[in-house]
């Protein structure tokens, strides 16, 4: 009988990858543990080997292929004396569509029940030069261009953290810059999170401009104490004598299937305190924008990424020196009946939600608030007079997060302009589980926050 | 440098001189600021160095000008041993618009760029990896400068310390680390805290060279304060002083000190304290009079009681301070 081999996930949060080269032949006999081919995600080239053992019959997928779907077929085993005429037709077929690169994931668009007049979305465009021209890139590019940038101005910005400098970053964001920046500027330390962040926040007073770079945000908080006892208060301590400018950046949030203590998203915890800046950006062009204006920020920045949305491209503009301030929110679409109000991944259910909203002929605006502190109120305020209802969302706990902030702030502020109260659309109030039925279940949604929009327009 | 350096001249009357005043300075300070705060001048924690003196006064006359210090909530005395203004000082601790920080500090929290003092931090230990991060900006843009990186017996305990450490040698970070081990982290004593024979030998598992001192005697303390400069300044990395010292007061202004008998405290006093051993250097090496001494007291004296009177005139913060220096101007 025949096997199959499907194209591996070799990460958690891996969607496709390249088939790079095919290490074996067809009609080579493989035995288990033999290395097949190299796979190429967008963080590693990974060595691909074989389980079963047999004779290759046949590639379904040919070396150098883009855009490859994990559990794709890309290989037949035959076992000892089967032809390789004997694979069946079928088979070959799901190569077509696996092969064009960021095809969709095959899911029919659902018919809306109830056809209604679509509506006309109106994306805001950011604030960059007429005519500007844009050129498609990773969140993950942008945020390594970003940091290159910023050490080509200032000799006294360098990054250090777990695997940047040799291992290229643990998530590929610093991948390339050893190279050019050399050992003194992009540093391994040890695993030691309170450590080298303390390190950090004594670098940063003797008049360096340190990027700690946390492997996740999980471990940060090892390193806690030193993020506010010594970073954010500092300044307030002395007087206004010395400070912490520096920035401690890396992945938040839940990633893919690693379970609770790998899958939180800090963003209420840091937006907490007093003497913080805290950034959590949703494109690539927010991200680097941003991270170049935390780099250059007198102040300790908090950059939140996101490792789901590190491999997600957008149109960033290509400028030499391209830059967004802090505080200033994004409407990525205008709308007239509901504000949906987001930063970080949430900008994607939101984005999702308005866009199958419109089908229905609910015009919803969304709102990117893009830094946390400072947080854009008068964006916020401006909105809800406007639509007069409010759903916020984001993946972190529902208790004391982002949304209850928010919806404190539009109470005290724009009470007479609500129409209904303002619904929070947050990840459950459980520990992030394992099993990905669960897992699914435990973090906000794309249909959570269609369903909340409902409520707040009385559908 | 050369300022400094004359101030502090390698005669042996002079400097031993220099050394009775700076640390009389000290304990009269902190004498001072323990009758304010019995006065409720002074408000929350208020940790005395009351002697500890021989400790930073010999290691800041090894020091160079550039040179950077760090340490815990018990800074009076490292602050007034770098030549922060005693006025500056006691006005932040009555928590007043001349103090250091504005009055928005308060003991634990001093801090002055000019004079390379870095804090008066009032988290256990967390201004070890502090220190050995300014000895890492010095290192990296190619400064030649030192950091004594200060803290106790209790912080000796604390993870980071070690984590540290770790770094410091795997980066030859020109960074010192200074134990006060005045034997009580709070209530308890070493011995109730580790078995470890001794706290400096630690850092042979990093590879970090050290030694311990008697800090009770201000050049012993000197000697090997040069000696970690020499150290760090040719480059080898890091070096640890376990400096022996003893603290008379309790660990706090509130602290009764009940761990301790009376007669421990006094036995140290008489024949360990750092300040009377000087002065009998003075008297018995013919190098100063009774009278001499007595007018150096004096002198003290008139700088304490004028920085505690600042202390009394300096107005309150305006309210507006509140607001202020949470973040810098972007």
């Amino acid at each position: 009988m025949a096997t199959e081999i499907l194209m591996p996930a070799l990460s958690p949060t891996m969607e496709e990858g390249t088939l790079a080269k095919w290490l074996v032949k067809e009609g080579d006999t493989i035995t288990s543990g033999m290395i097949l081919a190299e796979i190429e995600t967008d963080k590693a080239t990974m060595e691909f080997e074989a389980v079963d053992e047999g004779v290759m019959g046949k590639f379904i997928v040919a070396e150098g292929s883009e855009g490859v779907k994990v559990n794709s077929p890309i290989a037949v085993l035959l076992e000892e004396g089967e032809d390789a005429s004997a694979v069946p037709a079928a088979q070959a077929a799901a190569v077509e569509e696996a092969a064009p690169a960021g095809s969709s994931d095959g899911s029919a668009p659902a018919p809306a029940s109830v056809p209604a007049a679509p509506i006309e979305s109106k994306a805001v465009e950011p604030d960059v030069p007429e005519g500007t021209e844009f050129k498609q890139q990773t969140v993950r590019e942008a945020l390594r261009d970003a940091m290159a940038e910023e050490m080509r101005n200032d000799e006294t910005v360098y990054l250090m953290g777990e695997e940047v400098a040799e291992y290229q970053g643990a998530y590929k964001v610093s991948q390339g810059l050893l190279d050019e920046f050399g050992a003194k500027r992009v540093i391994d330390t040890p695993i030691t999170e309170h450590g080298f962040a303390g390190i950090a926040v004594g670098a940063s007073f003797g008049g360096l401009r340190p990027i700690v770079e946390f492997m996740t945000f999980n471990f940060a908080m090892q390193a806690i104490d030193q993020i506010i006892n010594s970073a954010a208060k500092t300044l307030y301590m002395s007087g206004g004598q010395m400070g912490a400018p520096m920035v401690f950046r890396g992945p938040n949030g839940a990633a893919a299937r690693v379970g609770a203590q790998h899958s939180q998203d800090y963003a209420a915890w840091y937006s907490h305190i007093p003497g913080l800046k805290v950034v959590q950006p949703y494109s690539a062009m927010d991200a680097k924008g941003l991270l170049k204006t935390a780099i250059r920020d007198p102040n300790p920045v908090i950059f939140l990424e996101n490792e789901i949305l590190y491999g997600q491209s957008f149109d960033v503009p290509v400028l030499d020196d391209f830059t967004i301030p802090f505080g200033k929110a994004r409407i990525w679409r205008e709308g007239s009946d509901v504000t949906i109000i987001s930063f970080g991944i949430g900008m994607k259910y939101a984005l999702e939600a308005a866009d199958k909203l419109a089908e229905e002929g609910i015009s919803a605006e969304v709102l990117d608030l893009r830094t946390l502190r400072p947080i854009d109120y008068g964006a916020i305020i401006a909105s809800v007079q406007k639509t007069n209802r409010v759903v916020t969302v984001e993946e972190g706990f529902p208790v004391a997060s982002m949304g209850n902030h928010i919806s404190a702030y539009i109470m005290t502020h724009a009470f007479d302009y609500l129409d209904a109260p303002v619904l929070n659309c947050t990840g459950k109030d459980v520990l992030m589980p394992y099993a990905a039925n669960l897992e699914k279940h435990a973090l906000t949604s794309t249909a959570e926050v269609i369903d909340a929009v409902k409520q707040v327009t009385y559908r | 440098m050369a300022a400094k350096k004359s101030a502090k001249p390698n005669v042996s009357k002079d400097e031993l001189l220099y050394h009775y005043r700076e640390m009389l300075l000290i304990r009269r300070f902190e004498e001072k600021a323990g009758q304010l705060y019995g006065m409720g001048l002074i408000g929350g924690f208020c940790h005395l160095y009351i002697g500890q003196e021989a400790v930073v006064v010999g290691l800041e006359a090894a020091a160079e000008e550039g040179d950077k210090r760090v340490t815990s909530y018990r800074d009076h005395g490292h602050m007034l041993a770098c030549g922060m203004d005693p006025k500056g000082i006691m006005a932040e601790l009555t928590g007043r618009e001349g103090g250091f920080s504005k009055g928005k500090g308060g003991s634990m929290h001093m801090f002055s760029k000019e004079k390379h003092f870095y804090g008066g931090h009032g988290i256990v230990a967390a201004q070890v990896p502090i220190g050995a991060g300014l000895a890492f900006a010095d290192k990296y843009l190619g400064n030649d400068r030192v950091t004594f990186a200060y803290f106790g017996d209790g912080a000796a305990n604390q993870g980071q310390v070690y984590e540290t450490y770790n770094m410091a040698e795997l980066w030859d970070l020109p960074v010192i680390f200074v134990i006060e081990n005045n034997q009580y982290a709070m209530g308890t004593s070493v011995k109730r805290s580790t078995k470890s024979p001794s706290l400096w030998e630690r850092g042979a598992a990093y590879g970090i060279p050290g030694e311990e001192v008697d800090g009770m005697d201000v050049l012993k303390v000197k000697a090997a304060g040069e000696k970690a400069i020499a150290h760090c300044r040719a480059g080898k990395g890091p070096y640890i002083l376990e400096v022996m010292t003893y603290r008379y007061r309790g660990h706090s202004m509130s602290d009764p000190a009940k761990y301790r008998t009376r007669d421990e405290v006094q036995k140290m006093r008489d024949e360990r304290d750092p300040i009377e051993s000087v002065r009998q250097m003075l008297l018995t090496g013919k190098h100063a009079s009774e009278e001499d001494l007595k007018s150096i007291d004096k002198e003290i004296k008139a700088i304490v009681n004028e920085a505690a009177e600042f202390s009394k005139e300096s107005p309150e913060p305006a309210l507006e301070e509140l607001w202020t220096d949470i973040y810098a101007e972007a």
